[in-house]
């Protein structure tokens, strides 16, 4: 795609970029509450995480929030019990996750489509369930009191604006990494592995190579979603590992457009924000709503918002 | 007597609470499996219909004194019904698009099923009582027997090996096979294939309410009952792999009684035990027992 931008486009892109990065630096001062915008920034890793396997490689995982559970888990245990520095505790939970990716990958890519999804469904269940009964998780009460600590020694992460400040470079840092990912020739190849994977196969590229990678990279970017998040909160539960996260991400993705690089950062901060809303207001009716909207976004939005926002500019431009 | 240090009896219950399991896995995965194969629809919201299947006998009890033997019938039909409506409403909008799409929509379905239940229901579990000409247990001699879980596996593979027959051996069956192969021809030889389809949704969401009415004296009722088998019937999906009927029925029942011995051997293992044994037919044979290679 970026190959087709003119350049006035392309900086007309870049200017949109500096107002959004102004706006999520300014928001702490303009009174949103910065335990809202950090988990949506979590949020927000965990969706352009799976954006890159889901949007850019075609391949739908349904059980990625076992990856970012057992981050979250990993981080919270080694920092509470293990009295790791956060930047250590966050570094171990990205390689758990990463190293759980490469063997639940190893098994999933054996398949593909609708097989993939229910396999990483499947083994995700697995996850979970050896989350519910390890002795370090905390069962159902979840691993509570996980204490943020000093990065590096010195920055006070026990203040909310310290905090806040941190989450947003480690988000920043994701999001461009992923921008560069994609427009490198490896992304490219991935691209051609979603549009047509056969034909990658004819032209000799090792496809299942390429895949597994794309999935270790996911998982250990949404394995930091869940390590941040957990400092950020300062618990991680059983709500984690999921599936019916796992689900949410999908959503979060496909509502803000997949494929797109904004598409699931507007996704994820839409999902979280309407659950903070409706949260105390309308109980288990969430889950209802959030139901609607999946089935309304297959049937008339699968190109979600960022997707017809771009529609719509080609339209007024050839039309 | 023992077996491995295990009273007979013992061990026996358990495997029978296996079978039960396993007969429970067959009727879903078989469901998934005839839908899949005609639609091409990996429908998430089986365990949601199966899930509503045993509402409808709790509530028709509760609300009309209909008891389990009407249930039997009504709930099916019921479910089917709702089949129908969500066949003609919302999946034939899919039919071109990428099967991905499919289990997205019936994610979104099955959402939408829980919480409008948990909200009605609460998320506690309802009791519904064994029907009185079930109740009670037959001594075998070498274990006691429950009637129910007995009836609960006769009944079960029964319909299981029914739809079996229906599909493979009678007409009406060869027709459905014929539209999975080819829905363009079959069409032109004046068969009204979008009915057909139609009619394959219900049935299989019949099949799932089918299991529910079945499951709801031995389970809790509750609104994620649903949810929580059908990630295991996916798992057994895979392992037994769609392409055959018979295939599935097979696989399901094994993994039942494979999770009933890890139950009585390591009942720490009981809830993944399925999943093990995915990741090693994946490494071994990736289509599945049963599946053919395309």
């Amino acid at each position: 795609m970026s190959a087709l931008q003119s350049p006035s486009r392309h900086r007309a892109g870049h200017v949109t970029w500096l107002v959004v990065l102004a706006m999520l630096v300014a928001a702490p001062f303009l009174g949103v509450y910065p335990i809202f915008l950090m988990n949506a920034l979590c949020f927000a890793i965990f969706a352009c995480a799976f954006n890159l396997l889901l949007g850019y490689t075609g391949l739908l995982s349904f059980g990625h929030a076992a990856f970012m559970g057992s981050a979250a888990y990993a981080t919270g245990w080694l920092v509470r019990s293990g009295g790791l520095s956060p930047e250590l505790g966050v570094i171990a939970g990205t390689l758990v996750a990463a190293v759980l990716g490469l063997l639940v990958g190893l098994v999933a890519i054996r398949r593909q489509g609708i097989y993939f999804a229910m396999v990483t469904l499947a083994m995700a269940q697995m996850i979970y369930f050896i989350c519910l009964q390890a002795p370090f998780t905390g069962g159902e009460d979840g691993l509570q009191g996980v204490p943020r600590g000093k990065l590096l020694g010195v920055l006070p992460l026990d203040n909310d604006l310290v905090m806040y400040f941190v989450v947003l470079a480690v988000f920043a840092a994701v999001f461009l990494s992923i921008m560069r990912i994609v427009h490198s020739p490896y992304g490219q190849v991935l691209k051609a592995i979603r549009e047509n994977e056969p034909r990658a196969v004819s032209l000799g590229y090792d496809v299942d190579r390429y895949k597994l990678l794309a999935f270790v990279l996911s998982t250990a970017l949404a394995g930091l979603a869940g390590s941040m998040k957990t400092l950020v909160l300062g618990f991680a539960t059983l709500s984690d590992v999921h599936w019916s996260l796992s689900g949410e991400v999908v959503l979060m993705t496909l509502l803000g457009g997949m494929g797109t690089f904004a598409g699931p950062v507007i996704g994820a901060f839409t999902i979280v924000g309407l659950q903070n809303f409706l949260a105390d207001r309308v109980g288990s009716w969430v889950t209802v709503i959030i139901g609607v909207i999946f089935v309304f976004c297959v049937i008339a939005f699968r190109r979600g918002i960022v997707g017809e926002l771009l529609a719509w500019q080609q339209r007024r431009r050839t039309g | 007597m023992e077996i491995f240090g295990i009273p007979l009896q013992a061990f026996l219950g358990q495997l029978l609470l296996g079978l039960v399991n396993g007969s429970f896995y067959a009727m879903l995965s078989l469901g998934l499996a005839v839908i899949f194969g005609l639609l091409g629809i990996v429908n998430f919201a089986h365990g949601a219909l199966y899930m509503i299947g045993a509402y409808v006998a709790w509530f028709s009890l509760e609300k009309f004194g209909l008891n389990y033997w009407a249930a039997l019938i009504l709930s099916p039909l019921v479910v089917g019904a709702l089949g129908v409506l969500i066949e003609r409403l919302f999946l034939r909008h899919l039919y071109k698009l990428d099967p991905l799409y499919g289990l997205l929509l019936t994610f979104g379905l099955a959402l939408i099923a829980e919480g409008l239940f948990r909200d009605q229901f609460g998320v506690s579990g309802q009791q519904y009582a064994v029907p009185e000409l079930l109740q009670g247990a037959t001594n075998l001699g070498f274990m006691v027997l429950p009637n129910y879980r007995a009836w609960v596996v006769v009944a079960s593979l029964s319909v299981c090996l029914g739809t079996w027959f229906l599909i493979e051996k009678t007409s009406l069956g060869a027709t459905l096979r014929a539209s999975t192969e080819n829905p363009t021809l079959v069409q032109a030889f004046g068969i009204n294939v979008p009915l057909m389809v139609t009619l394959t949704y219900a049935g299989g969401s019949a099949l799932a309410a089918f299991a529910g009415v079945l499951a709801a004296p031995v389970i809790q009722i509750t609104p994620l009952m649903g949810s929580n088998l059908i990630i295991v019937v996916f798992a057994v999906v895979v392992i037994g792999g769609m392409g055959s009927i018979l295939g599935s029925i097979i696989t399901g029942v094994m993994l039942g009684l494979l999770e009933g011995l890890t139950k009585v051997f390591y009942p720490e293992a009981s809830s993944i035990v399925v999943f093990v044994v995915m990741v090693i037919v994946l490494m071994v044979r990736p289509v599945g027992l049963f599946g053919k290679e395309k």
